[in-house]
């Protein structure tokens, strides 16, 4: 715990800070990974699309007795048939009928499961009916849903945009939304699990977890970006790195308290229930979670620290900062003993992360002990003027 | 405690949100118990059950129908038990032709005769208005006409002063009439440039009735012309009886014909031109209390928006009513055969929106505009069957589903209080607060709106917990930024807040943002979605700015926070605060107890 809280500090203060923009490279490989893996899932194996969204057929048994356990019964009457398709049963009270919804069967296989329901539920063969039934998320809400998606998307670039005064941010923000959906639908692909309407809610809270994870980072990135535009003493990915790092223990906490309950859901689904909607969405939502906590903090600031670098203005912002950090280095070596942070004024965090990111001679922050230093100590070198 | 008048502010604010939260409960308390609302969230079809209705199309001689009718006349029968989206219905096909509706509870008779219902809305011009009763009464408009030829001239100057009336006053066209028929008027956007002459609108109308009959020969040249009245719809007006409903069933409606009909109350029948103005080409129906520059006038009318074929064919048929004698300047909406309005045409409207007044209550405005806008179901159905379905997910998933639930909810308590410690009550608390606030809004929403909580819901809600907390841990973690860069809690806690706020609000604001786009765009099940998020992302702002960030001001005037107790979870020295501190009664520790630390080390 207390190492928890000092870990928040040295990040913050840049004492300890992970290269994340810099390792770009890493992170692209292992989401490159992921999304192939996830590719895999979706184009070789294919999503297994429910019944809600294609139809199926219908039976009905009438005039049942005993109906202990019919869920189960039925379940069991069609899955021995028909192995791994969904089945879900439900009961009409009033005229004591079993209603089961299957996917859609051929005329043999639909004979066969009528006579199997039948012996099953104890009735005569004139009292099962079996019909096909329609999509009950048909196309046409499909199609909604997904021009809503569209003009969301459109309309969120736009107000990141404006917000974050550039529209790279946007841009990063919509890749990392593109990857984790990607890679959640492809996992929930890969598991074969069936997508229901349920699923596509829990796509959608993913979709707007992933984009809330990437703005809170994102406003922390502005920040000491700004910050370092003004100061010259970071450049851009410098600064958007300590952003990173510095929200770090928050992402930590929000992607474990976010978990926490979804896990503890997902834990219960899978020992007590079984697979049913409950697995179905934690699942969903726990791999959605994860990776957009995850692309949040290596696919989007990266890519974003990316295509703002080329800009000339940053270009420019680099070689200031290069410059600041070259000389505070060498005066860090030049003069360790008589200061420790602690005496250095001003409170700004920044030269103490310059100090960091710099050459990598007091790479942990702390003061050189005299005895490494080199160097004459009265007569500090001029450098050459290239280097000034 | 003694009162520090620090505190005085947010202890407003914190009273302002036991205010919000006693009031939600209250009113809950109220409708549960004078009212029919329950005391707990309505659930959806899949942890409920409800009710299946199947749907069989009427199909008259050997007519038949298409998969694309019954596709479409599915989704208009989802709009109408779904409009809203929050109840999660379900709405199929079965077999091809039947339509199967499964709702939630159980729904009243009104529902599902609303269901059954066709619905086919035209606009067609009024030939012959007269009394119900099957001899027409022979008023000055019954006889048959001609198109009035010398008087056109002077109406026509007529018209375009109304027309520049109703465009630049906007709402001022007064009724001219009392009572039957309701008056038709350009749709209410109050502009401010005024009140030209309001008088003009009544002209044509009186000018142009003592026309010449000449009996025109060969065919009707528009929609008004009376060459429609042939001896056969004249037998047929003649015979109508209102008061019979055999007689109304037996009404036929054909777009392309002129149609003999009744009113839908009964008190006058009607010979009409050919339909002019499809259902299909109204955009949008709203219904509402008429507005003028004045405010809300109380009187209620409909307000239709048409797209851009109805407003090319609206601005057509009211142009040339607008110079016609009544009762030829009236057009009348037809909806289910029946004439549910017809307006006096006072104006040429040509801007695609109009609105009908007339007497309507808040209720009967709001059912004609939801018919208009959930728009032509062209068929109409007999109830098949009617059964009790069970739920598909059975009591016991719900059950462990809260179980899990409870289960996570216990450790993200665990988590904060040992990530913040002491804070971390302030964390758990204020989850309290917004469980509280989501409960009895899913209730009241439930009562409201039919707002039912599926599965898909209830883990949205669970998922909302990590949103929510993560605003809170947001604003703790600035604000221990701000502590580690030497401030002074108190000093800490606003800064803290300032930076802290604008990144809730924005991202706050994407997920709003996210909530509204679907919610007004999707159907079905997503409307739903949104309607949670929309919701959980709502209450999360107003609990973090109403509970969490008044309640830490005070706290920071407590000793305990104020200085940094080790448990706090503020500790400036845990928290590796850099700068001097002054803490108080001439102690200045950290900056004394660091440098040792920092001496021992090098």
């Amino acid at each position: 715990m207390s190492s928890f809280a000092q870990f928040g500090n040295e990040l913050y203060t840049g004492k300890r800070s992970f290269d994340i923009v810099g390792r770009q490279k890493t992170w692209y490989a292992v989401s490159l990974v992921l999304l192939i893996l996830a590719s895999i899932g979706l184009f070789g194996r294919g999503l297994n699309v429910g019944l809600e969204f294609k139809g199926g057929s219908e039976f009905r048994v009438s005039s049942v007795t005993n109906v202990d356990n019919f869920e189960a019964r039925g379940k069991t009457a069609v899955g021995t048939l028909a192995t791994g398709s969904d089945v879900v049963v439900t009961f009409l009270s009033n005229t004591n009928t079993v209603r089961i919804q299957t996917e859609r069967f051929d005329n043999a296989l639909t004979a066969k499961v009528e006579s199997a329901l039948a012996s099953e539920f104890k009735v005569a063969d004139n009292k099962i009916s079996a019909s096909t039934i329609g999509a009950s998320w048909g196309a046409s809400v499909s199609q909604k849903a997904i021009t809503a998606l569209i003009w969301f998307l459109i309309l969120v670039s736009l107000v990141l945009a404006l917000y974050f005064r550039t529209w790279k941010m946007s841009l990063a923000a919509l890749i990392a939304l593109a990857h984790d959906l990607v890679i959640t639908v492809g996992i929930y692909a890969l598991a074969g699990f069936e997508v229901t309407p349920a699923s596509v809610i829990g796509f959608l809270t993913i979709l707007g977890y992933s984009l809330y994870d990437t703005v809170v980072v994102f406003d922390k990135v502005r920040e000491n970006t700004l910050l370092a535009a003004g100061s010259g003493r970071l450049s851009f990915s410098q600064a958007a790195n300590q952003a990173v790092n510095q929200t770090l223990v928050r992402s930590i906490n929000t992607s474990v308290v976010a978990l926490l309950p979804v896990a503890s859901i997902l834990f219960i689904g899978f020992f007590l229930l079984g697979p049913g909607t409950l697995l179905d969405l934690s699942l969903a939502l726990f791999v959605g979670i994860a990776v957009g906590t995850y692309s949040s903090i290596f696919i989007a600031t990266p890519v974003l620290a990316d295509l703002r670098e080329r800009e000339p203005a940053m270009q420019q912002l680099k070689k200031r900062a290069e410059r600041y950090q070259a000389g505070q280095a060498r005066q860090t070596a030049s003069a360790p003993a008589a200061s420790g942070p602690d005496v250095q004024d001003g409170p700004d965090i920044q030269d103490r992360a310059a100090v960091t990111a710099g050459t990598g001679t007091s790479a942990t922050g702390r003061p050189l002990h005299p005895s490494v230093q080199t160097g004459p100590r009265n007569q500090p070198k001029r450098p050459p003027k290239s280097k000034r | 405690m003694a009162f520090n008048p620090r505190n005085r502010g947010p202890l407003r604010t914190l009273a302002a949100l036991f205010v919000i939260v006693f009031g939600l409960y209250g009113f809950l308390g109220a409708v549960s118990t004078w009212g029919d609302a329950q005391r707990t969230p309505k659930l959806g079809l899949d942890l409920e059950g409800g009710t299946q209705l199947i749907l069989q199309p009427k199909l008259v001689g050997n007519q038949t129908i298409n998969e694309g009718q019954i596709t479409k006349a599915v989704d208009i029968i989802r709009q109408r038990v779904n409009g809203s989206g929050i109840s999660e219905a379900e709405v199929t096909t079965q077999g091809g032709s039947n339509i199967v509706v499964s709702l939630p509870g159980t729904p009243d008779k009104a529902t599902i005769e609303s269901l059954k219902k066709s619905s086919q809305l035209r606009f067609r011009a009024v030939l012959v208005e007269g009394s119900a009763a099957p001899t027409p009464v022979p008023t000055s408009t019954g006889t048959p006409t001609g198109t009035p030829t010398s008087t056109a001239t002077a109406t026509a100057a007529a018209t375009g002063k109304a027309t520049a009336t109703a465009k630049a006053a906007g709402t001022a066209t007064p009724t001219a009439k009392s009572g039957y028929p309701p008056a038709l008027a350009a749709a209410t956007t109050p502009a401010p440039t005024g009140t030209a002459t309001p008088g003009a609108t009544a002209t044509p109308g009186t000018t142009a009735t003592a026309s010449p009959t000449t009996a025109p020969a060969g065919k009707p040249a528009n929609a008004s012309d009376p060459a429609w009245i042939t001896p056969d719809v004249q037998a047929a007006y003649t015979a109508l009886n209102c008061a019979k409903p055999k007689d109304i069933e037996a009404i036929v409606d054909d777009p392309a014909k002129p149609m003999v009909t009744c009113s839908v109350d009964g008190r006058a029948k009607y010979i009409l031109g050919p339909a002019e103005v499809l259902g299909s080409e109204v955009s949008n129906a709203t219904s509402g209390q008429q507005q003028t520059q004045g405010g809300s006038t109380g009187i209620w009318e409909v307000r239709l928006d048409f797209n851009a074929a109805g407003t090319k064919a609206f601005g057509d048929v009211t142009s040339r009513l607008v110079v016609l004698p009544p009762p030829r300047n009236q057009f009348a909406i037809v909806l289910d055969n029946l004439v549910i309005s017809a307006p006096v045409t006072q104006a040429a409207l040509t801007a695609g929106n109009a609105s009908i007044t007339g007497s309507f209550t808040a209720a009967s405005s709001k059912v004609l505009a939801d018919q208009i806008k959930f728009g032509a179901l062209p068929m109409s159905f007999t109830v098949l069957t009617q059964d009790d379905i069970s739920p598909t997910l059975g009591g016991d998933q719900l059950r462990r589903g809260l179980l899990a639930g409870l289960i996570g909810l216990i450790l993200v308590v665990g988590y904060s209080l040992f990530q913040y410690r002491v804070l971390g009550l302030v964390t758990v608390s204020s989850l309290v607060i917004a469980a509280s606030i989501t409960y009895a809004a899913v209730t009241l929403f439930g009562w409201s709106y039919g707002f039912r909580l599926t599965m898909a819901g209830v883990t949205g809600l669970i998922v909302s917990i990590g949103i929510t907390a993560d605003s809170f841990i947001i604003y703790f973690e600035r604000v221990r930024d701000e502590v580690r860069d030497g401030r002074a809690l108190r000093a800490a806690v606003e800064t803290g807040w300032v930076r802290g706020r604008r990144t809730i609000l924005i991202s706050d604001a994407v997920n709003f943002l996210a909530a509204i786009v679907l919610y007004v765009l999707a159907a079905s099940n997503v409307r739903g979605f949104a309607f949670t998020l929309m919701l959980t992302t709502i209450i999360d702002i107003v609990v973090v700015m109403l509970f969490t960030h008044p309640l830490l001001s005070i706290l920071a005037n407590t000793k305990f926070f104020g200085e940094g107790h080790k448990w706090s979870g503020l500790d400036p020295e845990r928290l590796g605060a850099r700068t001097v501190t002054y803490a108080g009664r001439g102690r200045v520790t950290i900056a004394a107890r660091r440098a040792a630390a920092e001496g021992n080390q090098s």
